[in-house]
Parts: C-alpha cells; sequence; structure tokens
C-alpha cells in the first residue's frame, strides 16, 4: 500500500486530500502537474532562464509580435472574405462600384472594408503588420549579422531565419494577391510573366498553377490556401523552432566586465523578461492598430476589381519584393533566341535568379567565414560590427545592392516626385547597383578600421578630456585622461586574430599537404580570403602595452597635477595684467 | 481714405431711396450679362465682335505667343529641324483654352514638358486668343458647360455615371494618371500631371485636345458622355472622405512601404530602444552603483 497523501488510500468514499496550508494557485499547480507534467516537461525550460537585455534584442520580437497580431487580424478576416473567382454583381455600401461585375473575392473584400465593422481598421492591421512583420526580420537578421551571433553553436537558427524571411515574403504576396483588385491582380499578372519565362517549363508552370490560361478562377482560392493554411504552418513551426533554439542555446549578451562565454547576464524570464516581453506585445499591437486607424493601406475600392485590360501608374508590389522588381525595372532588354525558344533574360537575372541568389548567399554567409577563420568554438558573446570590419563591410555591400534595388522599383515616383527623368534615373542606377556595393565595402571596411585604431587610442591613451594644456614653450595639446577599468575590459574583450597562412599546408621538407591539388588551391584562397577579412585589422593591445600605457597616463597625470599647481591660473585670471 | 469715407457715406446716403438698390442690382445685372455678351466666345453670335475677338486675340498672340509660334500660328523650326514650337493652324480653340487657362501656355522656360503653373491671361485674353487660334483652321471649340459639368446631373444619373466613369477612367486614364489622379512618370522626364483639383472643363479638353504626350480621346473614342462620366468619377473621388485614413499621397505600395519603415519600424525602435533602457539593471546604474 502506498503512503503517499496524493494518493488514494482506500477504495473507501473519502477522497483523498492534500495537506493543509496550500494556496490556490500551488493547488492549481499541482493538479496541472499531476496530469500533464509539466515540471518535468519544462525542466531544461526554467522560468528562471535570463535574457541579457539590449534594444537590439527586441528586433526579432518585433517580428514575433507582428506575427501575432497578423495572425488575430487574419482569423477576423477569414470570416468574411470569400476566396471564390465566381462573378458577381456588386451591390454593396461603396456607390461608385455599385453595379460593377467582379469577383466574390473582391466584393467581400469590399464588404469586409465598407460593411463589417471594424472590417476596414482589421484589413488595414493586418497589411500593416506583415509590412512590419518582414521588415522587423529583416532588420532582426541585420542585428544577427552584424554582431556576429550567426556563428557556431547558431548557424541552423541563421538558416531558420532566412527561410522565414523567405516565407514571409511568399506569404506576403500571396496576400497581397487575395482581394483580387486591379493592383493584385497586376501583380499575379507578373508573377504569371515570371514562370513564362522560365525556359522549356515556363509555360507548364504557369498552367499547372493557374488551373489553364491565366487568370483562370482557380488561382484565389489556390492562393488563399496557401496563405491561410500552408505557410503560416510553416512559419508557426518554424518560429517555434526559433524560439526553442534561442533557449536552448541561451540568448547571446554583449561583452563587458562580468560576462563571459559560458555564462548570460540578464533578468530572469520569469516575472521581469515575461512582462517586458508581453508588455512588448501590446506595444507592436498599438502601433499596428494606430498604423491600421490613420494611414490607407491598398484602397481596394479606388483599385476596382481585376480586369487583364487595365492598369494604374504606381504599380508597385509591397515593399518587400520592391528589390526585384526595381532590377526588373532597370535590366538592359536581353533576349536569346536558340531554336525557337526565348530567354528572357531580362526577367530571368532579376526575378528567378537574383531572389535566390541572394537568399543563398545569407544561407553560406556563416559557414564561408568559418571556413576562411578556422573558428569552429562556440560564442556567446556578440561582437561589435567594427572589431569585424570585413563581415560588416560585406553586409554593407549587400544592402547597397539591395538598396539601390530597392529605389529602381520606386523610379516612377521617384521621377515624378523629385522632377527627375525617369530614363536618368535607370541610367544611374544601372551603374549604381555595380558600383554602389563596391564602394559600400571599401569604405564600410576602412571605416571600420578606423573606429578599431579610435578604440586602441582609447585603450593605450586615454580619452579626451577637453582639458586644454599649453606648455611652457607655448604648444597647446589636449590631456588624455585613462578609461575606466570596465570600459578597457569591454574594449578588450575579443579575440585576437590571425591571418590563416596557406604556407603551412606544406612543410619545408615539401611534403605537400593532404588532399592533393585541389586542398592547395582551397588553401591558398583561404588564405587569401583570411588575409583580406583579418589583415588591416587593428588587434587590441597586449597585457604590456596597456600597463605601459597604464604607467604613462599615471606619468602625465602626476605632471598635469604639477602643471596646475604651479602654473599661472593659481593667481586668478586678473593678476596676470 | 477720407475721400473713400466720403464717397462710401454718399453711397449709403442715396441707398436709403427706395429704388436705389433696384437700381444698382439691374446695373449690376446689365454689365454683367453685357460683359458677358462681349467676351463668351461660345455664344458670340455678332459677326462684329467674333472679329474683333479675333483681332484682340491676333494682337495677344504676336506679343505672347508668335515667338515660338510664328507669327500667323504656323510653327517654327530650329535649325536642326526640331520643332521649336508647333504650327497651331488645326489645334482649335480647346486646346488654347487648355494650355492658356491652366497656365502651361506661355512656357517659362523649354523644358521636356510644359508644366502646371499660375494662369497669365485673364479670362477674356484668353477667350480672344482661342478665338484668334480657332480662326486659323479646324479643331475642337471649347465646350459647353453641359458637356463637361456633372454638377448638370440628376442625383440618380450622377451616380450611374460616376460608376460607368471610374470604369472608363481605370481603362483609358489610370495606366498614366493613377488610380487616384496623383500622376506618373512619362519617358525622359515627361510626366502624366497630378489631375485632381482640375476644373471639369479643363480636364474635358484635355481628353478632347490631348495636349503634350497625352493620347487624343476624340469624341469617337470616348463620347461627350462618357467623358462627363470620368469628369463625375474625378469628382466623387475627391469629395468623397478617406475612408482609410491618410491616403499618403494617393502614390500606391511606395508611400506605404516608406510608411511601414519610417513610422511603423522607426516608431517599435523607439519603443524597443526605451524599453530596453529601462531595467532594473540600468536604473541601479543610475544610483551609481555600476560605472
Amino acid at each position: 500500500m502506498m503512503k503517499s497523501a496524493d494518493v488514494a488510500s482506500t477504495n473507501g468514499t473519502e477522497p483523498a486530500t492534500p495537506k493543509k496550508g496550500a494556496k490556490t494557485a500551488g493547488v492549481v499547480a499541482t493538479w496541472a502537474d499531476d496530469r500533464l507534467g509539466l515540471a518535468k516537461a519544462t525542466k531544461g525550460m526554467s522560468l528562471r532562464k535570463v535574457f541579457p537585455d539590449h534594444w537590439s534584442f527586441m528586433l526579432g520580437e518585433i517580428a514575433l509580435w507582428s506575427f501575432v497580431v497578423l495572425l488575430l487580424t487574419g482569423v477576423f478576416l477569414t470570416l468574411f472574405f470569400d476566396p471564390s473567382m465566381a462573378e458577381v454583381q456588386y451591390n454593396g455600401s461603396y456607390d461608385p462600384l455599385r453595379g460593377v461585375h467582379m469577383s466574390r473575392a473582391m466584393a467581400s473584400t469590399l464588404e469586409i472594408s465598407f460593411d463589417v465593422r471594424g472590417g476596414l481598421l482589421m484589413r488595414q492591421m493586418h497589411h500593416w503588420a506583415a509590412m512590419i512583420f518582414i521588415a522587423a526580420m529583416m532588420i532582426h537578421l541585420l542585428r544577427v549579422y552584424l554582431t556576429g551571433a550567426f556563428r557556431k553553436p547558431r548557424e541552423i537558427n541563421w538558416i531558420i531565419g532566412c527561410t522565414l524571411l523567405l516565407l514571409g515574403t511568399i506569404e506576403g504576396f500571396t496576400g497581397y494577391s487575395l482581394p483580387d483588385d486591379l493592383l493584385s491582380g497586376t501583380g499575379v499578372r507578373a508573377a504569371d510573366g515570371f514562370m513564362k519565362a522560365s525556359p522549356v517549363i515556363g509555360t507548364y508552370m504557369s498552367f499547372f498553377l493557374f488551373g489553364g490560361e491565366f487568370p483562370g478562377d482557380q488561382i484565389i482560392p489556390r492562393f488563399y490556401a496557401i496563405h491561410i493554411l500552408l505557410i503560416p504552418g510553416i512559419l508557426l513551426a518554424l518560429i517555434t523552432f526559433h524560439l526553442i533554439l534561442v533557449v536552448y542555446h541561451k540568448h547571446t549578451q554583449w561583452p563587458g566586465p562580468g560576462k563571459t562565454e559560458e555564462n548570460v547576464v540578464g533578468p530572469p524570464l520569469m516575472p521581469i523578461y515575461m512582462a517586458k516581453a508581453g508588455g512588448f506585445f501590446f506595444i507592436v499591437f498599438g502601433m499596428t492598430a494606430l498604423l491600421g486607424g490613420l494611414f490607407t493601406l491598398n484602397p481596394v475600392w479606388k483599385f476596382g476589381p481585376y480586369d487583364p485590360s487595365k492598369v494604374t501608374a504606381g504599380s508597385q508590389p509591397d515593399w518587400y519584393m520592391g528589390w526585384p522588381d526595381g532590377l526588373l525595372r532597370i535590366i538592359p532588354p536581353w533576349e536569346t533566341h536558340i531554336w525557337g525558344v526565348t530567354f528572357s533574360w531580362n526577367i530571368i537575372l532579376p526575378i528567378l535568379v537574383m531572389p535566390p541568389l541572394m537568399l543563398t548567399v545569407l544561407i553560406v554567409l556563416p559557414f564561408i567565414e568559418s571556413w576562411i577563420t578556422g573558428d569552429k568554438r562556440e560564442h556567446h558573446l556578440l561582437q561589435r560590427p567594427r572589431n569585424a570590419p570585413t563581415r560588416t563591410a560585406v553586409m554593407a555591400a549587400l544592402i547597397t545592392f539591395y538598396g539601390l534595388s530597392w529605389a529602381a522599383g520606386g523610379n516612377d515616383i521617384i521621377a515624378i516626385k523629385m522632377h527627375l527623368s525617369i530614363n536618368q534615373i535607370t541610367y544611374f542606377l544601372r551603374g549604381a547597383v555595380i558600383i554602389g556595393p563596391i564602394l559600400a565595402f571599401i569604405i564600410t571596411r576602412r571605416w571600420c578600421i578606423s573606429l578599431q585604431r579610435h578604440d586602441e587610442g582609447k585603450l593605450l591613451h586615454g580619452y579626451e578630456t577637453g582639458v586644454i594644456v599649453r606648455s611652457p614653450d607655448g604648444g597647446y595639446a589636449e590631456k588624455h585622461l585613462p578609461i575606466s577599468e570596465a570600459a578597457a575590459y569591454t574594449l578588450t574583450a575579443r579575440d585576437r586574430e590571425e591571418v590563416y597562412s596557406s604556407n603551412g599546408a606544406a612543410d619545408e621538407a615539401g611534403v605537400a599537404a593532404p588532399g592533393g591539388k585541389k586542398a592547395e588551391i582551397a588553401n591558398k584562397v583561404r588564405g587569401k580570403l583570411s588575409e583580406l577579412m583579418y589583415a588591416d585589422n587593428v588587434q587590441k593591445p597586449t597585457a604590456e602595452e596597456l600597463h605601459d600605457a597604464q604607467h604613462h597616463a599615471d606619468h602625465e597625470l602626476h605632471e598635469l597635477e604639477n602643471q596646475i599647481a604651479s602654473g599661472p591660473n593659481q593667481h586668478g585670471p586678473t593678476s596676470d595684467h | 481714405m477720407r475721400l473713400l469715407n466720403r464717397s462710401a457715406g454718399r453711397l449709403s446716403r442715396h441707398r436709403r431711396g427706395p429704388i436705389a438698390g433696384l437700381v444698382v442690382l439691374l446695373l449690376g445685372l446689365l454689365m454683367t450679362g453685357g460683359l458677358y455678351a462681349v467676351f463668351a466666345p461660345a455664344q458670340a453670335d455678332s459677326t462684329d465682335s467674333q472679329e474683333e475677338l479675333v483681332k484682340d486675340g491676333r494682337e495677344l498672340f504676336l506679343v505672347g505667343c508668335a515667338f515660338c509660334h510664328g507669327q500667323n500660328g504656323e510653327g517654327v523650326l530650329t535649325q536642326d529641324g526640331t520643332q521649336y514650337g508647333p504650327a497651331l493652324t488645326d489645334v482649335g480653340a480647346a486646346a488654347v483654352d487648355f494650355q492658356v487657362g491652366t497656365g502651361r501656355m506661355p512656357m517659362a522656360t523649354p523644358g521636356s514638358q510644359a508644366p502646371r503653373k499660375e494662369v497669365v491671361y485673364t479670362d477674356a485674353e484668353i477667350a480672344a486668343l482661342s478665338a484668334y487660334v480657332a480662326s486659323l483652321g479646324t479643331g475642337p471649340a471649347i465646350p459647353d458647360a453641359e458637356l463637361y459639368d456633372p454638377d448638370t446631373l440628376s442625383s440618380e444619373e450622377y451616380d450611374e455615371y460616376v460608376v460607368r466613369g471610374g470604369q472608363i477612367f481605370l481603362a483609358n486614364c489610370t495606366a498614366c494618371h493613377n488610380f487616384e489622379g496623383s500622376g506618373g512618370a512619362m519617358p525622359r522626364g515627361g510626366y502624366a500631371p497630378k489631375i485632381r483639383g482640375v476644373d471639369p472643363k479643363h480636364i474635358y479638353e484635355a481628353m478632347l485636345t490631348g495636349p503634350q504626350s497625352m493620347d487624343t480621346f476624340s469624341d469617337g473614342n470616348i463620347p461627350p458622355d462618357d467623358k462627363k462620366a470620368v469628369i463625375a468619377y474625378l469628382n466623387t473621388l475627391e469629395e468623397q472622405p478617406s475612408y482609410g485614413g491618410f491616403t499618403l499621397g494617393g502614390l500606391g505600395p511606395v508611400s506605404e512601404g516608406m510608411i511601414a519603415w519610417f513610422v511603423g519600424m522607426g516608431g517599435m525602435l523607439a519603443f524597443a530602444i526605451w524599453g530596453a533602457s529601462h531595467t532594473t539593471r540600468t536604473s541601479r546604474k543610475k544610483d551609481g552603483a555600476d560605472a
């Protein structure tokens, strides 16, 4: 017979009762734990889990919470949206379209906008949240990249993040297409064209997706299934996995006193971080509601129903599709005809090649870096962007390319708003998308190295005090004082880098490195890249250098004090004359 | 000032008389009607006044237009054979009324396109210029108000016109002028101008004459009634409340993207920075426990 109080001791009428004194919450917790085993399951994810605090760690949270806003508003919209391309005559309350024939998708979108209480607000919130979702993912990605948070053991989370960005974009595009208004229809028409530009299989793909010739009556229901079921499901799963990995890896942190590769310093999940993160949800929700309430987004009633014979100026995709659209706008009209097959390079390159290429580049960046550096250690302390000049410069080049392509996507708006010729904008951007990234790379890299030099100066010569001292022979100099020990610790909490030498592979006796010719070439490339990456960087001072600097600073301080003590200033300014 | 006070006083003394108000009213009406009869080009039935108008117009033309368009409106070519100012022999009165009435002509500087600007000539002068250019050849006349003015429609008719006009607008106009009439870019610095806040008469004339890079939408292409429907739709676009909030210039996704980044992301970043700088840790820092 069991003795525990929680287990019934008899089969009699008297139930087993817990001992007195347990509070209600405790009772509930015990009740739940007995049945769900929560205590055991959450053992690895303690509520005392520590999250370091920094504004840049909130960027991913913006994305997370805007995704929650998307789910909430999205559910509302599904209650009223009818994803059907059946033709109906609009009879709702928006007069200028009454009597016009349109798909049920469009009609129900108008109904949501004008006849469902709060419908327009929900529609606009949903759309704004989508724009914010992807923007926040992108900024979060930049933060992770520029601080080196993608390094081991977080490479898989990096890949998941990149995949989320891709899926978010596709999700956004399908959502943009659902209302079946003139703008979204133009977008779908463009997508149809992109598919058809794929050599040989293009038309098959298009007919497969549209269930026949464009536009057909299949595409909206199909996009709907993808938009509300398939992609959100994958997104949800990946986000969950992404977060589990964050908990499992523990969050990265900025270096500083008391912070090491082995610990995490910050407030615990419960209650502080939980309250902050929960509060942040309401901020994101509130901001989205403000946007949805104040700013028109996609006024479908002005676009009217889609009709392949119509188009409007200012037909652009949502911002996240802007950069391939921009490349499409500026690429020269290159085409090749081989055996009756047309290769439209002007579509293949910007649309079918560039976005997947960009994504691939993003995904492989961490692996290329760790191959060059040979660094296979775990990293939990972040790096300042300046302390990885080449990495930072690579992202600056990529983002410059992105930004210029993006600007090209709005070339018509730039032309009318800045009174420029759209042709000149196009010619300029054709050159700029190639030259710009190169310049950005060089400038950013040198800029970072200069900042490193500045840090070195602060460590070795102290900070600028603003005290100008005139020497006995009449020269003026600003006095520097040593920075605090904590600041010095933070500045020096980074690794010394070594350029990988490919010569090391073949020793002096001429014995080639294992792997033969291929490995030798790979080693040479690695050596060159390592040189590019590290050779110009400013390494942190050695302990002796710091010690000497400290010594020197003490001496300077004494000298300064002596000068002040013996200088003319002690007589006061008036007695000089 | 004293003179003004005195005459005003005198006027008010006269107004005390019972018939004076009526006399002033009659005088005003007579003068307005008389001036209208002199300057209104469409109704000008007296050949004498028409000839007078053309003569006046020619005077104005020689001063303000002939430099580019030629002394007889035959156009001027540059040395390398390109057009300096096009011939105006067959453009008609409507074209002049549009170009001069919207301030596009006279051009301030040569350029890719004549922008809409402050109108230089008075209505009477525009009428004279139109009459003169109309006398040079064929071309559409200035339309009557009942052709373009949607206010002449009854309210049921109006709604029906708006719906029809919207569809015609989306099929023929938005490709260049944008779904909200905000305008769009054309090659080589040209542009389709913003057409919100434009006089219905000028919209009608623009469709009729196809100014600058715009197509001509003849009456065979878009019948006058449909033109009026388009104008009615544009009226509605302007008059209807902006249902979704600020319209961001009615430019489409570009300005929406800018709001998403600057207002949306900018605001949330500000909140993130605010949130991260208010922690238990940093408040301790402020007390000076941590450097």
